[in-house]
């Protein structure tokens, strides 16, 4: 199935148009400097069904889940839903997972809690 | 006092010490958490789409097995209180959701989020009460100045959580005063450690671990606690500026007495 706007709305339950484009979700966001499409960005290229570039887009994985976008929105857009949606839409296409088991033995540290391994599974891989 | 408790993966295994804190605090205090039987693990983090819904069954049967239990089910790791709580949320409102789920599972009685989802700081502050905690604390921690980290999953999202105020939170300060410590407050509490980051972009949880760590210095911490195995290990481990970090309920055991006997085993 090709993912589309549609697809991506769906999925996601966001409404992109209720966004009045003041910038706050970029503006709160901790991975700001690491994505290359930040969160105000997502929304209004979504609404322009503009999709290429971010289905091939790092930024999918930047986002750390923190929903600080998703609280501070005066509009109630909640980006983070819709970034969590195309990164949903990418994973779910046969072999498109961003982590792989086989990565994982490399990246151990005796410390590390198992909760970050659950994580960036559910997060990265389908 | 009895509750559902639902540990998860990161307490039976790295984090196993805040879950023996804690239990052994829980008795002090005569709370009684009763395990939920073969749990499963949550995910670690609730996947806000429409269509999700095998990733959510796990919580499911947790909370339908607390609701059979007659009881509250209490989590302690922010992670498993974000997602089960929030996958309880669409048991209640979705109708959509819980249909395929209850269809899917088939249990003797079909669940629509009639537990109540508990973190145990909520049992700390709404059943014991934090003044009743004072009057039990044995060893109160005066003098040491402890900044509280929230991060992301105990606050947010705040309608669903509804734990505290998502933007200026106290109950982790009147905690702190509660054992007898002096609470630090600073800009970078509720702001993400870097999460599963450490695995993808290091970089990017290095550069936030640094700047929660950099901002609790600044406002005279003298350490840090946390409910999160991974905000633990990201501020440990992950941040540049060193600064202890202690799970809540160490220093909860340590006040009450009894962290010699939860760490030599109850
Ligand atoms: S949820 Fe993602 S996009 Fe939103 S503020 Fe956090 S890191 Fe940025
Ligand atoms: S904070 Fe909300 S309204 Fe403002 S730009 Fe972001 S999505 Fe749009």
């Amino acid at each position: 199935m090709a993912i589309d706007r549609e697809m991506i709305l769906q999925i996601s339950g966001v409404n992109p148009k209720l966004c009045m484009k003041c910038g706050k979700c970029s503006g709160t966001c901790p991975a700001y400097d690491g994505m290359e499409y930040h969160p105000h960005q997502f929304v209004s290229m979504v609404e322009n069904a503009n999709l290429e570039p971010l289905l091939a887009s790092e930024s999918l994985y930047t986002c750390l889940s923190c929903m600080a976008c998703i609280q501070r929105c005066p509009r109630q857009v909640e980006p983070a839903k819709l970034i969590e949606a195309v990164r949903l839409a990418v994973i779910r296409q046969q072999g498109c997972d961003h982590l792989l088991p086989d990565e994982l033995p490399a990246l151990l540290d005796p410390e590390l809690p198992q909760q970050a391994i659950v994580t960036a599974f559910r997060k990265y891989k389908k | 006092m009895k509750y559902s408790y639902y540990p998860g993966c990161t307490l039976r295994t790295k984090a196993e010490i805040l879950n023996r804190y804690a239990l052994a605090s829980a008795k002090a205090l005569g709370i009684e958490l009763e395990e939920v039987e073969n749990w499963q693990c949550c995910g670690g983090m609730y996947t806000a789409s429409t269509d999700e819904i095998a990733t959510k069954l796990a919580s499911v049967r947790a909370l339908a097995q607390a609701r059979d239990a007659g009881c509250d089910l209490v989590t302690l790791c922010s992670a498993c209180f974000n997602v089960i709580k929030r996958v309880n949320e669409d048991a209640r409102t979705n109708e959509n959701f819980i249909t395929k789920v209850n269809n899917y599972m088939a249990p003797d009685m079909e669940y629509h989020g009639e537990t109540n989802v508990l973190h145990f700081l909520e049992v700390l502050r709404d059943v014991i009460g934090f003044d009743e905690l004072k009057k039990k604390v044995v060893n109160p921690l005066t003098g040491r100045k402890i900044g509280a980290y929230y991060g992301c999953l105990l606050l947010r999202p705040g309608e669903v959580m509804q734990l505290d105020d998502p933007e200026n939170p106290k109950v982790l300060e009147e905690f702190i005063r509660a054992i007898g410590a002096t609470p630090v407050l600073y800009g970078q509490r509720n702001e993400c450690c870097g999460g599963y980051q450490t695995l993808n972009e290091k970089s990017i949880a290095v550069q936030r671990s640094s700047a929660v760590v950099e901002s609790a210095l600044s406002q005279g911490a003298e350490c840090l606690i946390t409910a999160c195995p991974l905000c633990r290990y990201n501020l440990a481990v992950n941040a540049a500026p060193q600064i202890p970090v202690y799970y809540f309920t160490e220093l909860l055991a340590e006040a009450l007495g009894v962290k010699e006997v939860a760490e030599n085993g109850n």
